[in-house]
């Protein structure tokens, strides 16, 4: 009996190790992403639909939009798909990326508890609305991770003439984390925050939250693709990543991207042009 | 609670219905776990046996430093072996980074040192017990050492264990090296992490209960797998 299981055990674990080679040697390729894209369930829609096209398998890492480029910068991706167009802008002129491209927008709401106490939905403006939060006193929950929502966040603060950050810690939390733990410690502390509507559509564990502001063109989220540059990293898979960039950018990829709904609700507007 | 109530549920429905993604994250827990508990069985009980054993400067210093170490944060780890692995890190040209190998990699780091550190506290013990015993039948050191690593295999079972529980229960170090990749590295607390930051707080606590009754499992495979120790009359766990 002893044996038997000794053995059993011996193969269950040789087949595991065999299988986890097998699985590490397919033809792929790395797309460091932002998380809206991942957690909204965008790739589950595109992705099988361009692996069945081109036949080239995609590895999505979904950090924040500030990791995702330090790691492409190392290296470390072939494909970088994010939504921070300075930034995105700096990593092709610094020579990293071959070129960038817009992808696809939607846009940043601002998200809180159903009382309103700031007033955000009288607001006229995004800045006007972080005017509100301020002067009423209500908590807001921060990225604090320079990812893509939080430099945009950073952004409006500026041009609301507004400096949150003596007040860290006390009205202005910085979770440091991602769009999905932050919206769970806002949700869990009646906190204000900016979201993206994508994650907010597919985040589920909403309670009461609402949608308290929306439509400011400073709320625009724009999406960008970008090709490593093989000429910084020579191993980069240029030729599948650009078949991945050219299927995103096209008709195909264009169309997908619009066709995906979320409770009836369209999540992403493909804008390539 | 009813939250706990519907998780329980739904772990028993997933863990029923033999969802295929759930065995497919499952099986890759465990082969990344496991694999990385033998790297550290392998470098470790030698290491901690030989520390053991032997009288040399900076003994002590080193007695210390892998006690310490076994409080190393996972999630230090997973930085440290990502710029290892980084394309522009060393080790870069091995390709390794994203893979299940280096997740295994940042676990056998993360796991060794608890492993030298079990290890030496069992056979230094085990040496002083059997000092006169050994010396008289003027053996080898090495083996010396085989014959009480040998002696102390029922304690260095629980060490794997414990190293087992480390591992597998870890998510900072795997998430950095292993990316979290659907259908490649995306393992039982990386899931987990997913699923909470996607708000569905019911289904991470589910994959949370699976991931216990994984451990209990293996935990429960040693037991039934480790054999009788006659020589010290100590009863089998299961009869």
């Amino acid at each position: 009996m002893r044996t038997v299981l000794r053995h059993s055990c011996w193969y269950l674990w040789m087949t595991l190790v065999w299988s986890v080679s097998a699985m590490a040697e397919q033809a792929s390729i790395i797309v460091q992403s932002t998380t809206s894209t991942a957690n909204s369930g965008l790739y589950d829609h595109l992705l099988p639909r361009f692996e069945a096209d081109s036949g080239v398998r995609v590895n999505v890492v979904a950090v924040g939009t500030g990791q995702a480029i330090r790691n492409a910068v190392n290296g470390d991706a072939d494909v970088l798909l994010v939504h921070a167009k300075s930034a995105e802008e700096k990593f092709v002129t610094d020579g990293y990326g071959v070129e960038r491209f817009d992808l696809m927008y939607n846009d940043f709401v601002f998200v809180g508890p159903p009382t309103d106490p700031a007033g955000l939905s009288g607001a006229s403006s995004a800045t006007d609305a972080l005017a509100r939060i301020v002067s009423s006193g209500a908590i807001f929950a921060s990225r604090g991770d320079d990812s893509g929502t939080h430099k945009k966040e950073l952004s409006l603060w500026r041009l609301a003439s507004i400096e949150p950050f003596a007040a860290s810690g006390t009205w202005y939390l910085e979770t440091g984390s991602g769009m999905g733990a932050t919206l769970n410690v806002a949700v869990g502390m009646d906190a204000y925050l900016i979201t993206d509507r994508a994650t907010w559509l597919s985040f589920a564990n909403k309670r009461e939250f609402q949608i308290l502001f929306e439509g400011d063109p400073l709320l625009l989220n724009q999406y960008g693709i970008i090709l490593v540059n093989p000429l910084k990293h020579p191993h980069v898979k240029a030729k599948a990543g650009q078949v991945f960039v050219d299927w995103m950018i096209g008709d195909q990829g264009q169309q997908a991207i619009a066709a995906y709904r979320r409770d009836g609700k369209q999540l992403f507007f493909p804008n390539a042009r | 609670m009813q939250e706990i109530q519907h998780s329980l549920q739904l772990a028993f429905v997933m863990i029923g219905s033999f969802d295929p993604d759930l065995v497919e994250i499952v099986m890759l827990s465990l082969a990344v776990s496991l694999t990385a508990v033998v790297i550290s069985l392998i470098l470790g009980l030698p290491l901690g046996a030989a520390i053991a054993m032997s009288h040399f400067r900076g003994r002590g210093a080193l007695i210390v430093l892998s006690n310490a170490l076994m409080g190393l944060p996972p999630v230090v780890v997973g930085l440290l072996v990502y710029l290892a692995l980084s394309r522009s890190g060393p080790l870069g040209v091995f390709n390794l980074l994203y893979t299940p190998w280096a997740m295994i990699i940042a676990q056998a780091v993360l796991v060794t040192p608890l492993v030298i550190a079990l290890t030496r506290e069992i056979i230094e013990q085990l040496d002083s017990e059997y000092a006169e015993y050994l010396s008289s039948l003027a053996i080898s050191a090495s083996g010396r050492l085989r014959t009480l690593l040998w002696d102390g295999r029922f304690n260095l079972a629980t060490v794997s264990l414990a190293g087992f529980g480390r591992a597998i229960a870890e998510v900072g170090a795997v998430m950095v090296v292993g990316g979290n990749i659907d259908h490649l590295t995306r393992v039982m607390t990386t899931a987990i992490a997913l699923e909470t930051s996607k708000g569905n707080l019911e289904l991470a606590l589910a994959l949370g209960v699976v991931l216990m009754l994984l451990a209990l499992g293996v935990n429960l495979v040693i037991a039934l797998v480790r054999p009788v120790d006659t020589a010290r009359q100590r009863r089998p766990i299961f009869r």
